[in-house]
């Protein structure tokens, strides 16, 4: 009974693909190994890291801690669906020109949950540092605890605090 | 992880007849943030998950006196960010901000929450004897490295600690769990929903076979008191507590007129300070009887041969919140 596989339909990037996985197959190794999109990345696989994160609906969840099936009729987004037309995203974009990354491993996440970070701030959600009288701006201690969901082994996160910043500021225009 | 059925249940009743079926181990699954973890190790290994997730139980309503009642499935990220939480119970929304990460907090329920397991690394590895994974195995904890461990209310067969931040707050909040199961309603108050270890660790709350949490209330007589949540971790962010604090309070006239503190990282259930609001209750606010109350709660307290700092620590946490609260100078304790 348990074993078999089942139908899943999954909507990634704007495409609908029928699937048949066993109900166990996680969100992060339906993209992987059943979709081809291997950007979003297997670091810890146990939600601890942030490699797998990928965008619901327009917010960021580890895909390593979710089953595909659970995800259904739902817009899922990965880092291979953020260029538009050839076009990077302004914080692929901005990645690149400040070195946001040594090996690159945790990138792809790195991106993806920056993207819904910036999304989260504008829409004015708080965050543990949050005080009641904060300055409107995204200040260095907003941005490391934002983030800190994602980690980077490199340490590249100098880097990685001047990208998000630079495209923050661009996206904000 | 195992192999199992999947079904995704469209209304209560039929997630409580799925799981309520004899001789199937079922699970609920909501964000799956803990359980698929905990199946990926094979600590958990149900042969059948009801995912309740699209069960219409995603909404936070206002109740009567300034009460408010959370929806099952409303999602931590939500809970947090919901206006009249950050203006009614701000505790809870610091509480939850204050655990796991953004991500983790878009998938996590209000009951999955609840429902989480302890971080007790004897329990995740199946390789150890643990009483709670494997009742009856023993407790490598105990003699192991316990610096993680439980300080109150621990038992010989088990100190492991309860890892929600959220869950502390809903404690001193004084938080009703409401839950449908196979012989109908009932509603628990929060003191009442989670376990002491005693002789039986592998059961962590005082829910039934089949039974499903569909929402958690908050009082209003809970709402709009002075409150701050304090947690002590081993880095800035994205890390369980050692200690935490929970605490709300009323000070009229120079006296502590209302007090309610809960504490993290430090027990087998959220643990509510019942013994130092005692003292506190009717008290003016100093130093003094911070730290006397502090003492009061931990006179029980049993330290291990690594979590011995947490009763230093938790008196400090306490002291301190309480001061910042009352505006008093706590200094050191």
């Amino acid at each position: 009974m348990s074993n078999e596989r089942v139908p899943v339909s999954l909507k990634v990037n704007g495409s609908i693909h029928s699937l048949l996985l066993e109900p166990r197959v996680s969100l992060l190794d339906a993209l992987r190994d059943h979709l081809s999109l291997p950007g979003t990345k297997k670091g810890c696989n146990q939600g601890a890291c942030g490699a797998c994160t990928v965008l619901v609906d327009g917010e960021r969840i580890n895909s390593c801690l979710t089953l595909a099936i659970q995800y259904e009729d739902r817009e899922i987004q990965t880092i291979e669906g953020l260029v538009q037309n050839g076009v990077l995203h302004p914080l692929q974009d901005a990645f690149i020109t400040h070195d946001g990354f040594q090996c690159g491993y945790c990138t792809p996440g790195q991106i993806c949950s920056a993207v819904a970070m910036v999304a989260e701030w504008k829409a004015g959600a708080l965050s543990a540092v949050t005080k009641p009288d904060s300055p409107p701006q995204l200040s260095d201690d907003e941005l490391r605890e934002r983030m800190s969901g994602n980690l980077c082994r490199c340490g590249a996160y100098v880097g990685i605090r001047a990208a998000i910043r630079d495209a923050f500021a661009e996206m904000s225009r | 992880m195992n192999a199992f059925e999947y079904v995704r249940a469209t209304d209560h009743q039929s997630a409580i007849d799925l799981a309520s079926r004899p001789a199937v181990s079922a699970r609920f699954l909501a964000g799956g943030t803990n359980l698929i973890d905990l199946m990926r190790e094979g600590v958990e290994q149900p042969r059948l998950l009801v995912d309740v997730t699209r069960l219409p139980l995603s909404t936070v309503e206002e109740r009567a006196n300034d009460g408010v009642r959370i929806g099952a499935m409303v999602r931590n990220s939500h809970l947090a960010s919901h206006p009249i939480v950050r203006e009614r119970f701000p505790l809870l929304s610091q509480a939850i901000l204050n655990g796991a990460s953004a991500q983790l907090r878009n998938m996590a329920t209000t009951a999955g929450n609840l429902m989480q397991r302890t971080r007790c690394y004897y329990f995740y590895d199946t390789a150890s004897h643990c009483n709670k994974r494997e009742p009856g195995s023993g407790c490598d904890a105990i003699g192991g490295f316990n610096r993680i461990h439980a300080i109150l209310g621990a038992s010989s067969q088990c100190i492991a600690t309860h890892p929600s931040d959220m869950c502390v707050a809903l404690a001193a909040l004084d938080a009703i769990v409401n839950i449908e199961g196979p012989t109908g309603a009932r509603a628990v108050p929060f003191a009442d929903f989670h376990r002491l270890p005693g002789e039986t660790p592998d059961v962590d709350t005082n829910l039934l076979r089949g039974e499903l949490i569909t929402s958690v209330d908050l009082p209003g007589s809970s709402a709009g008191l002075r409150s701050a949540y304090r947690k002590v971790r081993d880095r800035a962010s994205y890390a369980f507590a050692l200690v935490s604090v929970a605490a709300a309070m009323r000070i009229s006239d120079g006296r502590i007129r209302d007090v309610r503190l809960a504490l993290g990282g430090v027990a087998h259930k959220p643990w509510r300070a019942v013994a130092a609001e005692r003292t506190l209750l009717g008290a003016v606010p100093t130093p003094d009887a911070f730290a006397h109350a502090a003492d009061a709660e931990l006179a029980p307290a049993v330290a291990r041969a690594h979590n011995g700092f947490k009763i230093a620590l938790t008196k400090r946490t306490l002291v301190a919140v309480l001061s910042e609260l009352s505006g008093v100078d706590g200094g050191a304790a």
